[in-house]
């Protein structure tokens, strides 16, 4: 249950930023305030102090000051505020990473208990899909995916995805984990049309659509709702490591990845920046881990009344 | 047996196919995407552009233009990025291949004795403490971005705790076996266990999962009517048969691992292997490079699923039949 | 068929019950089981499903892993008390002194070893044989259940081996230490007709030849009629009838009984319909304070909500207050409308 607490809280700070926004950061956190300044006890303060230290050389952008509204946690290199930057690349990364899973559940779990259902052709042709989409290792694939789609947009047919729009990158994860999870689904479609109240439904003349709605979606539907916060924990993970390697979410748009490598350059003179988006995503992943193993537990058919013998 | 292996290399030949063919579509034949503005480059003028197309034969039939490309880089291994002028790829790919080779063996190692030793204590003490500790962190490990991670621990040994604890750790970088074993070692020493560390996580979870199922079938109850110790029957019993399922994880996990988490690795630490040559290329969109390491990075990842789908038969003797 | 002999009997169980702590309250699987098995003796168990039966030989062991239950009582082999040992004290009595033989041969045996391999793990367990040894007597043991080619077949995987074999390499493992009591939970009840009628041969005769006591756990009384000298009838956990297989079988005394004997098919007496019993077997969370079978029971009197205790002479006791006279009487008119009874 504090997993729950956790995701609520970190989803609704998200959410809301642009609401709060002004109360959080008086700038825009998405416009360079290379030569800004702020009220720091007093005194005004330059966002980007020059190097006493070293060869002297370089700024450092000022360290989290603590105060709600006045940069947080400080400044990365361009003179953003931290904070801000976080909170609405909070609001990316979960974007990505909620949307990602719904669309890959539930593509996946059409095409698995179809499969699983229908046999035959269907089966065919959709395990080779899978198999296809499989066989590519899953970064690799989807790194080929970003680097073309990425820069230039989609522009087929009657699609037209203008280049750094999110849902680019939510359709590439979504599309390399679809057999991840509509493969065990497959199975257990499979292996449910073995047992005998299958058998029984199909002999008393029941519909297809009825047997699917009554019969077999209230037993694939438990595994569907464990899968569903780890699929998001696991996109999110790639959706992170896209947008470090610069082909996921792109500029001037910002995601926990995108800050983590802004934090590169800055990583020993500003941990900060590098760190805290990690952080983020640490807890957030976390929380839908122990959450989806929550459900598994919950869910657990094994009767409790007889011991294990 | 051998059969069965011949079998299976016969299939992953075909897989390779396949995936030659997709990587190909997908560079070359994505709708709305014109290949030769790709590989010119970002910056390119029209007449490098159409050098491109004529090069590379982009404006004949499809088949023709894939089987072209299948040569430059296989048997001609001539391709030449449009970036750095002139520089061949596949020998830089396979200059770096040593590197990911010890980035993942090692990491693999260590990953597989702390997850299969943190899986069986966890399981063998079901419900003490110490079951939940192990299952909290392996949650934790599964939850951490792998090159955050990377970075956290260069700084923590690198830049805070340098000089007080790791004053004989050396600089980030690449020191090959052949050349020195004490120092090429050590300079990976980092970078294993930040990998081992997301992976040995994973693998024990799943292990005592296994191990607990395993506990409750009938053979291990009939290997308990046998009378023999309860140690005996959780490692030669229960263990033995939850490594099979623990190795076709595995078998999955590779293509992550190497495409993946590896690549981040290599990056973070400034190993100069197979990802961070794809992470370079990746800055520049050096298509023809960026196509050739995800070529070779899907082969060697193809190859070390059939191994490993190899080590399942060996480790299990009702799969041999098939 | 044989007395109570005057040695020790091999497995003396008195009172036994085993208890689980359930979230819908206890469950109480056995209640109240005692019983002796005496040198060389077949004990047959019977009742339905949920009875009991294997709860109470497993309990005994200490193959129950469930850290829910409770089990009181005093069990004793060979004189000395078992119940209650840790794992370790129990190691040499499990596959050395008792063998045990479980329902589905499908699963007994662990996958990824071969056949040989388990039972020579089973012997050097138990005795300091050298790993040629073993391997021989596991040869040896395997020609006696009658695999055929145990030379070969002893390096063969469990999958390799038909059901029928199967149970006859797990019946090999568990008499493998020569074991003075061989427990046998529903042994055929996973194979076809004709394999069930081999396999209960080849238990018999090894009986003989190995001197050791059996007690054989089944549902089917037509199992019990062929192998057991002696037999116990439980129902919910508790037992309804105790007695000699013949007396059992031809003077049954408890109305279970004559159920669970009505129910077995006859080549003899035509145009009968099959007996059942009914209700349904009473779930294990609701067994009633009095006799556990009065809800559907057709001779149940008032007395009945009062747990009834085993009774009888020469060593035939059932556990039903209906007196002498009154089973005299239902059992001749049962004769008239052709019930079992010979």
């Amino acid at each position: 249950m504090l997993a729950f607490g956790v995701i609520v809280f970190i989803v609704t700070a998200c959410l809301l930023a642009p609401v709060y926004a002004h109360v959080i950061a008086h700038e825009n956190p998405f416009a360079s305030n290379i030569t800004g300044t702020i009220r720091l006890n007093g005194k005004t303060v330059n966002v980007l102090q020059a190097n006493t230290q070293g060869l002297g050389f370089g700024v450092t952008p000022i360290g989290p000051t603590w105060h709600f509204s006045n940069y947080f946690l400080g400044a990365d290199n361009q003179g953003r505020d931290v904070f801000a930057r976080l909170l609405y690349g909070g609001r990316s990364s979960l974007y990505i990473g909620a949307s990602s899973a719904v669309i890959c559940v539930a593509v996946a779990a059409i095409a698995g208990v179809a499969a699983g259902y229908f046999g035959g052709a269907v089966d065919w042709i959709v395990s080779r899909i899978f198999d296809i989409i499989w066989a590519f290792p899953v970064y690799l694939l989807a790194i080929s995916l970003s680097v073309i789609l990425e820069t230039n947009g989609i522009n087929f047919l009657f699609i037209h995805i203008e280049q750094g729009s999110l849902t680019i990158p939510i359709l590439i994860i979504a599309s390399v984990f679809i057999p991840y999870v509509g493969r065990p689904l497959r199975g257990i479609v499979l292996s449910l049309k073995e047992r005998e109240f299958i058998q029984a439904a199909i002999g008393s003349g029941a519909s297809d659509l009825h047997i699917l709605r009554k019969e077999i979606l209230p037993n694939v539907a438990p595994t569907i709702i464990v899968f569903f916060p780890l699929m998001v924990a696991f996109n999110m993970l790639t959706e992170s490591a896209l947008s470090f390697l610069g082909i996921g979410v792109q500029a001037p748009q910002a995601s926990w990845g995108t800050i983590i490598n802004d934090g590169l350059g800055l990583l020993y003179t500003r941990p900060v920046v590098g760190i805290m988006p990690g952080l983020m995503i640490v807890l957030t992943a976390g929380a839908l881990n122990v959450l989806g193993d929550g459900f598994r537990d919950a869910f657990d058919p094994k009767a409790k009344l007889r011991g294990s013998i | 047996m051998l059969r069965f292996i011949l079998r299976r290399f016969a299939s992953a030949v075909v897989v390779l196919f396949t995936i030659s063919v997709m990587v190909y579509l997908i560079f070359f034949a994505t709708p709305g995407v014109d290949p030769a503005a790709r590989i010119a480059g970002r910056s390119a003028s029209p007449a490098i552009v159409e050098q491109v197309r004529i090069a590379f034969g982009l404006n004949r039939p499809l088949p023709i233009r894939y089987l072209l490309m299948m040569d430059h880089l296989f048997i001609k291994r001539d391709l030449t990025s449009y970036v750095n002028i002139g520089d061949k790829v596949v020998p830089q790919i396979l200059a770096a291949a040593p590197v990911t080779l010890s980035l993942v063996a090692g990491a693999v190692v260590i990953w597989l004795i702390v997850g299969i030793f943190g899986g069986v204590i966890a399981a063998a003490n079901k419900g003490k403490f110490i079951d939940p500790l192990i299952m909290f962190l392996g949650i934790a490990a599964v939850s951490v971005p792998a090159y955050w991670l990377g970075e956290v621990v260069n700084l923590i040994t690198q830049n805070q705790l340098h000089s007080t604890v790791f004053p004989w750790l050396p600089a980030p970088g690449w020191v090959p076996l052949t050349q020195n074993p004490g120092e090429w070692a050590l300079h990976l020493l980092f970078p294993w266990l930040t990998l081992a560390a997301l992976y040995a996580g994973i693998y024990a979870r799943v292990l005592r999962a296994e191990l607990v199922n395993a506990l409750n079938e009938d053979y291990v109850r009939t290997a308990r009517a046998k009378g023999l110790s309860e140690r005996r029957i959780l490692l030669r019993h229960a263990l033995r048969c939850s490594l099979i399922s623990i190795t076709s994880l595995f078998g999955l996990d590779v293509g992550a691992l190497v495409g993946g988490a590896a690549l981040l690795t290599e990056v973070v630490f400034g190993l100069p292997g197979v990802g961070l040559l794809t992470y370079n290329a990746l800055e520049n969109l050096d298509l023809p490079v960026i196509m050739g390491t995800v070529m070779y990075g899907a082969f060697f990842i193809v190859l070390a699923s059939a191994v490993v789908d190899v080590v399942y038969a060996l480790l299990d003797p009702r799969v041999r039949i098939v | 068929m044989s007395d109570a002999t005057l040695d020790e009997p091999v497995l003396s169980v008195r009172d036994l019950s085993v208890t689980f702590a359930t979230r819908q309250g206890p469950l109480r699987a056995v209640d109240g089981l005692s019983f002796d098995v005496g040198a060389k003796e077949v004990l047959g168990i019977v009742g339905e499903s949920g009875s009991g039966k294997s709860v109470a030989m497993y309990s005994m062991l200490g193959l129950v892993r469930d850290s829910n239950v409770a089990i009181t009582g005093s069990v004793k082999f060979e004189g000395c008390e078992i119940l209650g040992l840790s794992d370790r004290e129990l190691q040499s009595v499990r596959g050395g002194d008792v063998g045990m033989v479980f329902q589905d041969p499908m699963t007994a045996m662990t996958p990824v070893y071969k056949v040989g391999w388990q039972i020579v793990e089973q012997l050097r367990a138990h005795t300091d044989m050298t790993k040629a040894q073993a391997r021989s007597r596991a040869i040896e043991l395997l020609g006696e259940v009658g695999i055929p080619d145990p030379k070969t077949r002893v390096d063969h995987f469990p999958h390799e081996f038909s059901g029928g074999m199967r149970q006859r390499v797990v019946i090999a493992m568990a008499l493998s230490c020569n074991p003075k009591l061989l427990i046998a939970d529903e042994p055929t009840t996973a194979l076809d007709v004709t394999t069930q009628a081999q396999i209960l041969d080849l238990m018999s005769k090894l009986q003989e030849s190995y001197g050791s006591s059996i007690v054989i756990i089944t549902h089917d009384m037509g199992v019990i009629a062929e192998v057991a000298d002696r037999v116990v009838v439980m129902y919910a956990g508790r037992p309804a009838e105790i007695g000699p297989e013949l007396d059992v079988v031809r003077l049954p005394r408890h109305p279970y009984t004559w159920g669970l004997l009505g129910a077995v098919p006859r080549v003899d007496v035509k145009n009968r319909r099959l007996v059942t019993i009914p209700g349904t077997p009473v779930s294990p969370l609701d067994v009633p304070t009095g006799c556990a079978f009065g809800p559907r029971c057709q001779y149940k009197m008032a007395i009945c909500d009062e747990r009834p205790i085993l009774r009888g002479a020469d060593g035939h006791v059932d556990a039903c207050w209906l007196s002498d006279e009154q089973r005299l009487a239902i059992r001749s008119q049962a004769t008239v409308r052709g019930v079992a009874d010979e």
